[in-house]
């Protein structure tokens, strides 16, 4: 299905005086898509949501929504509306006024006003808290608010800048889960900033990983788990093993392992192997020996290190399984499933 | 009554003899100026006036000069607050979100100003003003009262200004307020508390400003504090003690006023240097 391109970011520059900021940031999204900017503090995630919400000018580059350059225009012209990670509201202004400002100074009518606000504190859910001040409600309900008042604003491109992540971890999860909903329901288009890489692949339709000031990966959140395009991206997204190996010709080798050498690498390389593609055999003479580390209970499951001559691994294992296991007792393991890269990247 | 004491133990004891202290040094005053104030009669070993009266209080009300004085005085203290505030406020703005080069010590001069030994400053002012024809002029009193106003004026809302978040102005932008409604709708009245309290402090210092008054406003400008001080060594202390009353009574009041909006933070932050 071709989808329109609702926001268009091309050739994005923008550095700071510190010589810190962003550069050839490209990045195409379509309409009712939600895009997280995935990356670790520092990363420019900000940098380029305040592009697009107008407060910060790039050095170069073009920023489109619905096809129309927005750049020259001013914050309060842009059809986009942004949540910030925190002090989003008035607290001289009730939640009802904090809310109807927006909609005021679009000369909306008074009932209007009232109807709509009514209907979008319902959407997210504290219907009935017109007249409390900010400083009455929660960390949580602040943020609610605050995503309502951008939702009013129907803006043509919702930004937001890690709202949650001041929030508590099980508060976090209800409100991106509600959050996913409202817009799904409404077809939003949204950029979500988070440097929490799980909040990220619970909720996009799309991730844009970052690292100093670059886009290192494009992909679905299944594409940018199973397929990482860089080390960096292997190493920031999920849990990961890095062993040593060899590229010879069309094979990698890790210790008596042999995979397809997709890339064409040569030498020396770091093959990244997810603890879900690690198995344990029962058969003395398969795969590779090991040496038993560690051995953690986490809940249900439970966490093995086993150092092997290829590097130290990680498996889950259901907790019934790994209670025969002991530190110190040798094991043998197999992999299903790896990626390599070249030692250099 | 021994044991009661005993039971109190010695920190409440010295705790209550402070309170003592405290209300004889500060209140003391203050009743035996209101005593004097209503008094008729009142010879030296009696703690109480023996004839009380109101006498002062209509001599002193029915002086053209004094009654001339608290108009001059409410009516320059009124200029000076609203001079301040125009003069004052975009400049506690510009300190509070502008990063310029020796912001540091342009707040830091307005410091000094109050730190100098008065009379040296108003004196140096005085042969400025005397150059290009301020002496005896309204102009030139309320120039001299706000070189006193300058310093809190600025730093306490600067305070509040700084107080509030970039990101509460900038949901505003982003709501669709340019510029100056965002001033107008957010900003403004999220530091009204901080510029409450300085207008209020402007307003009370401008009316108890004497030296300066003295020195560019005589013979023409004769505010409250310079007529005290012609009363106090013309009468009987109880018409200073009546007029020193009537002098107190707007800065009780717009204290009063003020307590709802002072808090130890508005305060606290004013005198900080970022
Ligand atoms: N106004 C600024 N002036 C100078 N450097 C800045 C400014 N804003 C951000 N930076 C720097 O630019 C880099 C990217 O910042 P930012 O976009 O806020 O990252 P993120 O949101 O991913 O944490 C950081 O190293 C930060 O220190
Ligand atoms: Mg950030």
């Amino acid at each position: 299905m071709e989808q329109t391109i609702q926001l268009s970011i091309s050739g994005l520059q923008k550095t700071y005086k510190s010589g810190e900021g962003v550069r050839d940031i490209n990045l195409e999204i379509r309409k009712g898509e939600l895009i997280s900017l995935l990356g670790p503090s520092g990363c420019g995630k900000t940098t380029v949501l305040r592009t697009i919400g107008g407060f910060l000018s790039p050095d170069s580059g073009e920023v489109r929504i619905e096809n129309q350059s927005i750049l020259h225009l001013p914050p309060e012209k842009r059809p986009t509306a942004m949540v910030f990670q925190s002090y989003n509201l008035w607290p001289h202004m009730t939640v009802y006024e904090n809310l109807a400002f927006g909609l005021k100074l679009r000369k909306t009518s008074r009932s209007e006003i009232r109807q709509k606000v009514e209907q979008v504190l319902k959407l997210v859910r504290l219907p009935g808290m017109e007249k409390k001040y900010p400083s009455q409600l929660s960390g949580g309900q602040q943020q609610r608010v605050a995503v309502a008042r951008a939702l009013l604003l129907e803006p043509k491109v919702l930004l937001l800048d890690e709202p949650f992540s001041a929030l508590d971890a099980k508060l976090r999860m209800e409100m991106r889960e509600e959050l996913r909903e409202i817009q799904a329901a409404g077809n939003l288009t949204m950029v979500f900033v988070t440097h929490d890489q799980e909040e990220a692949l619970s909720i996009s339709d799309r991730i844009v990983v970052m690292n100093s000031g670059r886009i290192e990966q494009v992909a679905s959140p299944q594409d940018i788990y199973d397929q990482p395009n860089t080390l960096f991206v292997a190493q920031f997204i999920g849990r990961m093993n890095f062993l040593r190996g060899q590229a010879v010709g069309d094979r990698i080798n890790v210790q008596s392992f042999g995979f397809h050498n997709e890339k064409g690498l040569r030498g020396e390389v770091t093959v990244a192997v997810r603890p879900e593609d690690i198995v344990m055999l029962h058969d003395e003479s398969a795969g590779m020996g090991g040496t038993i580390r560690q051995v953690m209970v986490l809940g249900h499951y439970a966490e093995i290190s086993i150092e092997t001559p290829a590097g130290l691994t990680k498996v889950f294992l259901p907790r019934e399984e790994a209670r025969s296991l002991s530190t110190g007792s040798a094991v043998r393991i197999g992999i299903t499933r790896v990626t390599a890269y070249s030692q250099s990247s | 009554m021994g044991w009661y004491v005993r039971s109190l133990g010695k920190r409440k004891i010295i705790e209550f003899m402070v309170l003592l202290l405290f209300v004889f040094f500060f209140l003391g005053p203050l009743l035996n100026l209101t005593l004097l104030a209503f008094s008729g009669k009142w010879q030296f070993p009696a703690m109480l006036p023996q004839v009380w009266s109101l006498e002062w209080w209509s001599f002193v009300l029915t002086q053209e000069e004094v009654l001339s004085s608290i108009s001059l005085s409410f009516g320059i203290a009124t200029i000076v607050t609203i001079a301040s505030i125009v003069i004052c406020i975009p400049a506690a703005y510009a300190f509070a979100r502008i990063r310029f080069p020796l912001s540091r010590w342009f707040l830091f001069s307005f410091l000094l100003t109050n730190a100098f030994p008065k009379m040296g400053l108003y004196v140096s002012i005085a042969v400025l003003f005397y150059q290009v024809g301020l002496m005896n002029t309204l102009l030139g009193v309320v120039l001299i009262h706000i070189v006193n106003t300058l310093m809190f004026m600025t730093w306490i809302p600067a305070a509040a200004f700084k107080s509030i978040h970039l990101a509460q102005e900038e949901s505003a932008r982003d709501v669709g307020a340019g510029p100056f409604r965002v001033f107008w709708h957010v900003t403004l009245p999220m530091a009204l508390p901080g510029i409450l309290v300085a207008s209020i402090f402007t307003f009370l210092s401008s009316l108890d400003e004497a030296q300066g008054t003295f020195l560019v406003g005589i013979p023409d400008f004769k505010t409250m504090p310079l007529v005290m001080y012609s009363i106090v060594e013309d009468y009987p202390s109880t018409a200073g003690a009546v007029f020193s009353i009537i002098m107190t009574l707007p800065t009780i009041v717009l204290l009063l006023a003020a307590r709802r909006f002072v808090n130890a933070d508005v305060m606290s932050s004013g005198f900080q240097m970022k």
